[in-house]
C-alpha cells in the first residue's frame, strides 16, 4: 500500500535550505511520490524552486504575513491544520525544523523521531538515529500511525532538482491565533571564511597551539584552503578562541569532506563532533595521542614547525 | 518572577559511553554522572537573573531516577532556592513528550512566569522537550538562546541559527532553551555545597499528577557506529605532504 508522505520545506525566504534535498532522498525511500508544504509570505521564488523537486506530486503553499520569518508558534499551528491524513511528515534536520517540529508534535500528541540516519523498515516504522553525539546508534520502533521525522543530512545523499515541473500548487491560508513572538531581525554572519556548519573543509586547532597569538597559524592555514576554522573544547577553555568555534559533543557537530585536527589530542568529546568527516587529518607531536587511532592521515611533528611549511607548500 | 529550570542527570560528557549486555541500555554503574551541560547553562542564567533582581525565585526540577537528587543538590549549590524531584523510570525520563507533559502540569499547577532549560540533553540528543512544553502550554518559545534580556513583560532573545543569529522577542510567560554561548557556569564553592544541604528538596509522586504517559517509541537496540580505521601515520613531513597531494585533499 502506498504511503502518504508530506515533506515540510524549510527556506530562508529566497531559496530552499540545502538540507531539503537530502530529505527528498528520504521521501523517495518511503514512496515514489510525496506532497510538500511551504510556509511563508511573499516567497514565490521558493515555490518556483520547489515545484522542480523529483517525485513531488502536490505542493501546499501556506501563505500568511505571520509566517514571514519562520516563527515556531504560527508555523506549528499552520502545519497542524493541514497535516491530516498523512502516514509520514518529514522535515530536513536544521535549526528551522528543530524550532518548529517538536512544538508541532506536541500539538498533535505525537512523539517525533529526530535526526533519522537510516530508514530500516518503513512499514514497521523502524528507524535509526544517533545518540550520545553519534557515539551510539539507537534503533527505535514507533507504535504511532502518523509519524513525524527529521532527516539527518549527512546520512542521505542529495536528490538533484529535475528540470521539468508538473506539480499542482495549492495556495492555502491558515487560521492563526494572535502572535506571541515578534521577529526583530536576523544577523546572518558574513564571515571572511565559510561557516563551520556546512563547510567542505575545516581546520581546527587545539590546546597544542598554546596561545591566542599562535592560533593565527590556524587562520593562515585555513585561508589557504578556503576552509572554516574550528577548535577543541580545550582550546576554547584556554581562551584561544570563543566558544562558537567549538567542535564536539557540547559544541558543533560537523561532517566536512576534509577535517584537519591540529594540536588536538582527540578527546572523546571532540571526536563526537567530527568523526563523520570523510577524511580526517591529524598533526600532533605526541605519537600516542588518541587522534592518531581514528584519523586517515597523521603526521607526528611539531605543529609550529610544519604548519608554516604546509602554508608555504599550498601557496606554491 | 518565578523561574523553573529542569535539570537532567546524564553521563558526564568526558565519559566513553558503553552499551550493556542487553544491547538496550548504556552502562551507568560506576560512571560519572553530571547535570546536562546545557541545563547547567540555563541554571547559571537563572541564578544571574536572580542576582540582578530580575527573578525572585529559581526552582530546579528533575524528572528521572532517585539518584538525580545529586544533580539537584548541585543545582541548589549553584544558587537555586529549592528543588523538586519526580522519580520515574527511564522510559518516561527519556521520552521528551512525557517529560514535557509532566513539566506542563507542574507549570500550570504552581504558576511559573517562565521556564529556562537546556536546548537538548547530551544523552539522547533529542532537542525537543522545551519546544513541546511551550506547545502544550500554548506559550511562546525562544530556542537556542545565546543572549537574553528583559523589558517589562517581554523577553528578547538572540537565537543561534544555522549561519548566524535570529533576534526575537516573546511575551511572558515563555519557554526559553539555551545554547552553549549564553554563559560559562560558575564553579561551586565548598560553603555553597554545605549551604545547599539545608535547602528544601521535595520529592513528588508521578502518580499524583494523574497523567496518561505511555511512550510511543520503543527502543529495539543500541549499537556502536562503524569504527574509523586507523590510517597512515607519518613522521616525515615530505612523505606526508606527498600523500596528501596524491589523495588530492587540497582539491
Amino acid at each position: 500500500m502506498a504511503l502518504k508522505i508530506l515533506l515540510v520545506i524549510t527556506h530562508n525566504g529566497q531559496s530552499i535550505d540545502d538540507q531539503v534535498h537530502n530529505a527528498v532522498t528520504a521521501c523517495l525511500q518511503l514512496d515514489a511520490h510525496y506532497h510538500a508544504m511551504i510556509l511563508g509570505h511573499d516567497c514565490q521564488s521558493v515555490v518556483d524552486e520547489a515545484i522542480k523537486m523529483k517525485g513531488l506530486q502536490k505542493l501546499f503553499f501556506v501563505e500568511h504575513a505571520s509566517l514571514a520569518f519562520g516563527l515556531a508558534e504560527p508555523s506549528a499551528e499552520s502545519i497542524s491544520q493541514f497535516m491530516s491524513d498523512y502516514d509520514y511528515i518529514l522535515f530536513p534536520s536544521n535549526t528551522t525544523s528543530k524550532n518548529i517540529l517538536p512544538r508541532l508534535a506536541a500539538l498533535c500528541d505525537i512523539s517525533p523521531i529526530t535526526d533519522v540516519c537510516e530508514i530500516v523498515d518503513k512499514d514497521k516504522r523502524i528507524f535509526k538515529r544517533p545518540i550520545y553525539a553519534g557515539n551510539i546508534i539507537e534503533t527505535v520502533q514507533s507504535e504511532q500511525d502518523t509519524n513525524i521525522l527529521s532527516i539527518r543530512s549527512a546520512s542521505f545523499i542529495k536528490t538533484p532538482i529535475s528540470s521539468e515541473a508538473d506539480v499542482v500548487v495549492d495556495q492555502v491560508s491558515p487560521e492563526l491565533s494572535s502572535l506571541q513572538s515578534k521577529h526583530l531581525g536576523s544577523e546572518i554572519t558574513k564571515l571572511d571564511r565559510p561557516d563551520l556548519v556546512g563547510a567542505k573543509v575545516v581546520v581546527s586547532g587545539g590546546r597544542g597551539l598554546g596561545s591566542i597569538e599562535s592560533f593565527k597559524l590556524i587562520y593562515d592555514f585555513a585561508d589557504c584552503l578556503d576552509a572554516a576554522v574550528g577548535a577543541s573544547r580545550a582550546a576554547v577553555d584556554a581562551g584561544f578562541v570563543s566558544n562558537d568555534y567549538q567542535v564536539g559533543q557540547t559544541g558543533k557537530i560537523i561532517a566536512p569532506d576534509v577535517y584537519f585536527a591540529i594540536g588536538i589530542s582527540g578527546a572523546i568529546q571532540h571526536m563526537a563532533g567530527m568523526k563523520d568527516s570523510r577524511i580526517i587529518i591529524a598533526i600532533n607531536k605526541d605519537a600516542d595521542a588518541p587522534i592518531f587511532k581514528s584519523c586517515d592521515y597523521g603526521l607526528v611533528a611539531d605543529l609550529f614547525d610544519v604548519v608554516p611549511k604546509l602554508v608555504k607548500h599550498l601557496k606554491k | 518572577m518565578k523561574v523553573l529550570v529542569p535539570l537532567k542527570r546524564v553521563i558526564d560528557y568526558n565519559v566513553v559511553v558503553q552499551i550493556d549486555s542487553s544491547q538496550k541500555n548504556v552502562v551507568t554503574d560506576h560512571v560519572k554522572m553530571s547535570i546536562n551541560p546545557f541545563d547547567e547553562i540555563a541554571l547559571e542564567e537563572a541564578v544571574r537573573l536572580h542576582e540582578a533582581d530580575v527573578v525572585e525565585e529559581v526552582i530546579v526540577v528533575s524528572i528521572g531516577s532517585e539518584l538525580s537528587q545529586e544533580q539537584l543538590r548541585q543545582g541548589l549549590a549553584m544558587g537555586a532556592h529549592r528543588a523538586i524531584l519526580i522519580p520515574c523510570d527511564d522510559a518516561v525520563a527519556n521520552d521528551p513528550l512525557s517529560v514535557a507533559k509532566i513539566l506542563s502540569t507542574l507549570v500550570t499547577r504552581d504558576g511559573y512566569d517562565f521556564v529556562l532549560m537546556g536546548k537538548q540533553a547530551i544523552d539522547n540528543d533529542c532537542n525537543q522537550t522545551g519546544q513541546m512544553l511551550a506547545g502544550l502550554l500554548k506559550w511562546p518559545q525562544a530556542t537556542f538562546a545565546s543572549k537574553i534580556s528583559f523589558s517589562n513583560d517581554e523577553i528578547s532573545v538572540s537565537r543561534e541559527i544555522d549561519g548566524g543569529l535570529d533576534n526575537v522577542s516573546c511575551q511572558l510567560p515563555a519557554v526559553v532553551t539555551v545554547d552553549l554561548r549564553l554563559n560559562d557556569p560558575r564553579y561551586i564553592s565548598l560553603p555553597n555545597i554545605m549551604m545547599a544541604k539545608s535547602k528544601p528538596l521535595q520529592i513528588e509522586s508521578l502518580d499524583a499528577l494523574k497523567l496518561d504517559l505511555t511512550p510511543c517509541l520503543k527502543r529495539i537496540c543500541l549499537e556502536f557506529p562503524q569504527p574509523r580505521t586507523s590510517g597512515e601515520i607519518f613522521t616525515d613531513f615530505d612523505l606526508f605532504v606527498k600523500k596528501l597531494d596524491e589523495e588530492e585533499v587540497w582539491r
